[in-house]
């Protein structure tokens, strides 16, 4: 993963509250086996309104979108976070997320800040003609105008985004901890572990749903 | 170790704790892993790429579900049929060709077994009370009514439990929904989650993992309990639990992939152990009188947007928040509804009967009680699609099928169907659909689809009638 310390530039001015997954990328876009070409389906039904924010070339290109409340709300499908990636998105504003779109933006080295209301308000005047920053080496959004605007990011994530670190690497390198947490479980729970083949499950024979 | 009370939720998350960090997150041994079709390709191909493998193949289980078209899979002669849409064919490719390469279970899409991941892991005892249990799907908390810690991932987690069998997690807040009282006639768990979602919003249960409690929950069958689970993540919780008892325990016994002989034992012996302990403290509690609550359905494009049947569409101008107003008078214009309207005179031109919240054999029978002996309504098209191949056998076993297919719905092969639009189930631009699936988000069931969310006895009452009804009235018309 590419690290990030900062994005900078201009910011879709949007602050549409409750946007779901379904409006990011719209299903019928969710049958592709690899990750990238997404962003041409990206909020696909927002963008079949003339003079929608996303194409006004003003904001086109933007690298970051300034939403409402709970942005990414709806499925877990990860499409929406390679759909925002691919059409060029490295960060989110909004007052709150999903829990599910914000992980997943953060896997796929997307920032997700979490600024409250009065601030979004304030982003969203400055960003019609004005480009925002963020920096996660001092936690804040600025503005050509002195705004100054902290917000807080867990430190574990911050640390990964900064240094583009692959989540399953990291995960891999607890190996010991993670074979001896498996022995542990063979005795206090052994019914977990499954024999795999399921050629051999008798449907027949447990004759009910 | 004298311990402070713990919920159910406290009690998994604490087994399951592979390691703690200094922030608080916690890497979470992970038990079950179901995988579908959609969101699986992209995760096996960053294991192949990093030359990485499964960790677990045996806790892990495929089956293809979201855009297998459900129409007939084999030909007379048994041999199978290919699948037109060439994306899907594609994807159900890759996932052939991935559990194949990986050694996991899977599912075919001619076996009798397969259907909805989250009717299947149930059904065949691949989920189990007091697991972690993962899925690529959001309505993965319906394993929850198990007493299952069950959530959805995205692909990047899938493929960090495939190659890990963990996961990298902060603990949720608890929060507790509690339904007391007794159910009035024709109320179903469809309503009652219906009522959860409308009391505590879309956003409710954001950071929480809901804990459903009270005389309601208890009463309810393994089938409802599935079905009020499954929509927690439609009031914002990533999970939702309902504590195990001696109901989850007779359902699971038996089960192909339960645990049998000596394991059985040990397994029950701890699963009693994961109740909510008195004193338990949740860090929210909701509580709900049953009685408030009647045979209910959505208006809008939010799952919080709901009224009993006997309301009428809300006037935007009735809320208190400018935005509330705003995005209520958006899901009027797109709904093709006008405040003050009732409910019970909109007209209706598809019906959807399945999805993993109400396609299992119960949904069926109740669905199929209000269909018998009547029609369903002209230039109204009406699907049940149940929820896996095991569900279609007993319900077949059971003639429900004749009295479906008597009353012109159409009886099909099992999928998640017109739940979303990603397979040839849709519902046309502008049309609207009474349906016992899950979300009514706008274009869910097809671009310019309008959604109701109700009970499968409600879908069947609204098949029959050609508009949204109430099923009391049919119920009661000299019938049951
Ligand atoms: S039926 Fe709908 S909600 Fe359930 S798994 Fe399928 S797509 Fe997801």
């Amino acid at each position: 993963m590419e690290p990030v310390t900062r994005v900078s530039g201009g910011a879709y001015p949007w602050g549409a509250k409750n946007v779901d997954t379904d409006v990011i990328i719209p299903a019928h876009w969710l049958k592709t086996i690899t990750r990238a070409g997404l962003g041409k389906g990206a909020f696909e039904t927002v963008r079949a309104e003339p003079g929608n924010i996303f194409d006004d070339p003003r904001h086109a290109g933007s690298p970051i979108l300034i939403a409402g409340d709970n942005f990414g709300c709806g499925s877990s499908r990860e499409h929406a976070a390679w759909a925002l990636g691919d059409m060029g998105i490295k960060a989110v504003i909004a007052p709150s997320f999903s829990d599910i779109f914000s992980g997943n933006a953060f896997k796929n080295g997307i920032v997700t800040v979490v600024l409250p209301q009065e601030a979004i308000d304030r982003l969203i005047e400055v960003a019609q003609d004005q480009p925002i920053t963020i920096d996660l080496e001092t936690m804040t959004v600025t503005t050509p105008f002195q705004d100054r605007f902290t917000f807080t990011l867990d430190p574990f994530r911050r640390q990964c985004l900064m240094q583009g670190l692959d989540e399953i690497g990291l995960t891999l390198a607890q190996d010991t901890a993670i074979s001896k947490f498996e022995s542990g479980l063979a005795t206090r729970r052994p019914w977990i572990a499954r024999e795999s083949g399921y050629a051999s499950i008798a449907v027949e024979g447990a004759g009910r749903t | 170790m004298a311990s402070r009370p713990q919920t159910l939720y406290e009690k998994i998350w604490n087994a399951h704790v592979v390691e703690r960090r200094d922030d608080g997150t916690c890497l979470i041994y992970i038990d079950r892993h179901l995988v579908h079709e959609v969101t699986s390709p992209q995760a096996f191909e960053g294991l192949r790429a990093a030359g990485r493998k499964v960790r677990r193949p045996d806790l892990t289980l495929a089956v293809p579900d979201h855009n297998l078209p459900t129409t007939a899979r084999v030909d007379a002669a048994g041999k199978r049929l290919p699948i037109a849409d060439p994306e899907s064919a594609n994807q159900l490719a890759a996932l052939e060709r991935n559990t194949a390469e990986f050694g996991i279970d899977y599912i075919d899409a001619t076996a009798p077994e397969q259907g909805i991941v989250h009717v299947i892991g149930p059904e065949l005892g691949f989920t189990l009370p007091g697991t972690t249990l993962v899925c690529g799907d959001s309505h993965t908390s319906a394993h929850g009514a198990l007493g299952a810690l069950a959530f959805g991932i995205g692909t990047s987690e899938v493929e960090h439990v495939l190659a890990t069998q963990t996961l990298l997690l902060s603990q949720a807040k608890t929060m507790e929904v509690r339904v007391e009282g007794s159910l009035g006639y024709g109320v179903s768990a469809k309503d009652v989650i219906l009522a959860i979602v409308g009391r505590i919003g879309a956003a409710g249960g954001t950071g929480h993992v809901i804990e459903y409690t009270g005389s309601v929950i208890r009463a309810l069958s393994i089938e409802g309990r599935l079905t009020v689970a499954n929509m927690s993540i439609e009031g914002g919780a990533r999970a939702g639990l309902i504590a195990p008892d001696e109901a989850t325990f007779a359902y699971i016994k038996g089960r192909p992939m339960a645990p049998a002989g000596e394991n059985w034992d040990k397994a029950v012996a701890w699963w009693k152990s994961l109740p909510s302990d008195p004193g338990a403290v949740y860090d929210k509690t909701v509580v709900l009188d049953a009685t408030d609550i009647a045979p209910s359905l959505t208006w809008g494009t939010s799952p919080e947007d709901v009224v009993p049947i006997t309301g009428t569409v809300p006037d935007p101008a009735s809320f208190a928040d400018a935005a509330k107003r705003a995005a209520a008078q958006k899901s009027l214009d797109y709904m093709g509804l006008a405040p003050g309207m009732r409910m019970q005179d909109v007209g209706v031109q598809h019906v959807f009967i399945g999805s993993c919240t109400n396609s299992r054999i119960e949904d069926l029978r109740a669905a199929a009680s209000v269909a018998n002996g009547r029609h369903v309504a002209d230039g109204v098209r009406a699907l049940v699609v149940p929820g896996s191949g095991l569900v279609k056998r007993q319900a077949e076993h059971e003639g429900l099928d004749r009295i479906f297919v008597a009353a012109g719905f159409e009886w099909r092969e099992p999928g998640c169907s017109m739940c979303l639009a990603m397979n040839p189930d849709k519902v046309p631009p502008g049309e609207r659909c009474a349906s016992t699936s899950n979300r009514n988000f706008v274009g869910r069931q097809g671009p310019g689809a309008r959604t109701h969310l109700l009970s499968p006895a409600m879908a069947a009452a609204a098949a029959v009638t050609g508009k949204l009804s109430d099923v009391r009235e049919l119920m009661s018309n000299g019938r049951e």
